[in-house]
């Protein structure tokens, strides 16, 4: 999602002026959109399978990650990604059932500041799309790695996997471009 | 390329500008960015610093650039603006100095009375927007975009090096201080807090020179660049910090950065230089021919010109106060046609323009600058200037320019979004009715 990180050297945390995530989520709220949802899947299973898969999480170099399950790809943005972008408030998600090849674009997240294109992990089809994000965007930001997640999609070729980062080389990643 | 979070809209200005800040202003910064008095404040609160004109400036703070734009509209921001050129012209003639590079009536504005107004270049383009004031000391007092401080500068310099050659009295000087901007419904109560003059008094684009929070000489003017009540202050840069910190001591005023800022006027309807207005966009297709004075003038060209006039610069209908001190109230200058690229503007006014800068709202992805405008056929009709989500409306907002026979407010076309399109309708601006005050 990001191919160029910004560099901000001086950034510090500064709790200071935060609200309540409450009213975040509020805020996010006001942007309902229609993100083509067409899944009649539970996807509070698809929650679940992401926690189970959190040690088997890879990182591509764009910040997507991606953690498989019994075959089917869970995939989202990292939280590097989400704090660089700001917070979300439209969710530009494909169809069920598109295929993808690995580095396709598979979508955009958009901030008030700037679109993000999302770049496929994997080559696969889109078996689900997170229907929450429609009515609550910010759940991007706020649970990136679990209820925040995007689209779920079906494993073509396994190998590609290797191909990706682990999360400690993905922590080492962030390091070295920061720098 | 990463197009989100911390890049800044306007396009960045190299580097190797001398700084012109004196002692006790701005120091240099990583990359050679120059830094505003209150560089160490911004970061020490959280502030994402990001490059901006040639800047260190923060694009947000802590909380985010939603919450920021919001607590905007709702209580109050205070803005640093430093990167902003501040000029200040005097001698006998400076009147007669600004008026020939500017489009505005500069002579008729009354002691503290400002005005927004136009540099044109010979072709008629739009040099610069910026706001002159006649302050009631013996100078004016001008405030121009950061992107633009060398060329304006340079065109400042040379004109009056010009008049001085023929025996005019005129100096241009640049002022070291910084400019803080506070905006929002609770301003007045915030700043009345810290000023012996009355601000009830004081009507929108007016200006004193006054006492605030006990630092001396600091110019307030009330106008700003987010549709809310709110003043910015030039402040002496070595009590920056301090005003600074007096502001923010009460728990209504946060800090707020390039982002919201952006937001913010983006709803108020008002141009962005680099994006809406440049060098090839005249004041007729900017829709800005207000700033030449008010036309008497019943042509048709003047009904669209109303259309796409932000609602609050001109008396509207709108219910909260209008802005028609904004306005020069005669037509001196378009008689006069004594401005750079006179006879070209006035030619468009007369044959209409071919584009006109139009707002649209859509839903969906938003819409952003450069992305095609499409027309009935699905032909191109125009391109999209600025655009963003509205934090406040729950939809997109945008301004861009369209071929004039579809320029006219309710009209649909389509935006296209990456490579798919999206249903857009032109929608008179400002997208978020804004809340100039009037004194009594």
């Amino acid at each position: 999602v990001l191919s160029k990180v910004a560099r901000s050297p001086c950034f510090q945390k500064e709790d200071s002026q935060s609200e309540p995530s409450g009213e975040r989520t509020k805020v996010a709220a006001r942007f309902s959109r229609d993100c083509r949802s067409q899944t009649a899947g539970c996807w509070l299973q698809g929650a679940s399978a992401a926690q189970e898969g959190d040690r088997a999480r890879k990182f591509t170099d764009k910040h997507e990650w991606v953690s498989v399950e019994n075959g089917i790809g869970t995939v989202g943005i990292s939280d590097f990604a989400q704090e660089a972008l700001g917070d979300v408030v439209y969710c530009s998600l494909p169809e069920v059932g598109t295929k993808l090849s690995k580095h396709d674009e598979f979508g955009a997240l958009e901030s008030v500041k700037a679109a993000s294109e999302l770049y496929s992990p994997l080559s696969g089809e889109v078996t689900e799309i997170n229907a929450a994000l429609a009515d609550n965007p910010g759940l991007v930001n706020k649970s990136c790695y679990q209820d925040g997640w995007l689209i779920k999609m079906t494993v073509a070729n396994p190998a590609e996997l290797d191909e990706l980062m682990t999360e400690d080389a993905y922590e080492k990643y962030i390091k070295s471009i920061e720098d | 390329m990463l197009r989100a979070g911390c890049r800044a809209a306007l396009p960045r200005r190299p580097l190797g500008s001398a700084a012109r800040r004196g002692a006790g202003g701005a120091g240099a910064g990583e990359e050679g960015l120059k830094q505003t008095p209150l560089d160490a404040l911004h970061r020490a609160r959280g502030g994402r610093m990001v490059p901006f004109a040639g800047w260190t400036l923060p694009l947000h703070y802590g909380q985010g650039h939603l919450q920021s734009h919001l607590h905007t509209r709702r209580h109050c921001s205070l803005f640093d603006v430093s990167h902003m050129l501040q000029t200040l012209v005097y001698g006998r003639d400076r009147v007669r100095f600004m008026e020939s590079l500017v489009v505005g009536d500069i002579a008729e504005l009354k002691p503290g009375q400002g005005t927004l107004t136009l540099l044109t270049n010979e072709k008629g383009g739009i040099t610069d927007d910026l706001i002159v004031t006649n302050t009631s000391e013996d100078h004016l007092y001008v405030v121009s975009n950061a992107a633009c401080a060398d060329k304006d500068l340079a065109i400042l310099r040379d004109r009056a090096a010009q008049l001085q050659a023929t025996g005019s009295d005129v100096h241009v000087e640049v002022s070291d201080n910084a400019l803080l901007a506070l905006q929002g419904p609770s301003m007045a109560r915030v700043l009345q807090a810290g000023l012996s003059d009355d601000l009830a008094k004081l009507s929108f684009m007016n200006s004193v020179t006054t006492t605030v929070f006990g630092v001396p000489g600091c110019r307030v003017t009330r106008c700003g660049y987010t549709g809310e009540d709110g003043v910015e202050i030039s402040v002496p840069a070595a009590r920056a910090v301090e005003l600074a910190e007096q502001f923010l001591g009460v728990p209504d005023v946060w800090l707020a950065g390039l982002a919201a800022r952006d937001s913010l006027r983006l709803e108020a309807g008002l141009c962005l230089y680099g994006n809406d207005i440049d060098e090839t966009v005249t004041p007729a297709e900017a829709g800005l021919m207000w700033t030449l004075g008010r036309s008497t003038s019943t042509s048709s060209l003047g009904q669209a010109e109303k259309q796409s006039v932000p609602s609050g610069y001109k008396g509207t209908s709108q219910a909260s106060p209008t802005l028609t001190h904004l306005c020069p109230a005669g037509k001196r200058r378009r008689v006069a046609m004594d401005f750079p690229g006179a006879a070209v503007i006035m030619a468009q006014v007369k044959e209409k323009p071919r584009r006109r800068r139009v707002g649209l709202t859509s839903v969906g992805p938003a819409i952003r600058p450069h992305m095609a405008i499409l027309g009935p056929e699905g032909r191109p009709v125009g391109t999209v200037t600025s655009g963003c989500p509205s934090p406040c409306l729950g939809k997109n907002i945008a301004m861009g320019y369209v071929e004039a026979a579809h320029s006219r407010t309710g009209t649909k076309l389509t935006v296209e979004v990456r490579k798919k399109q999206h249903p857009a309708v032109i929608t008179k601006m400002p997208f978020v009715p804004t809340h100039y005050y009037m004194a009594k």
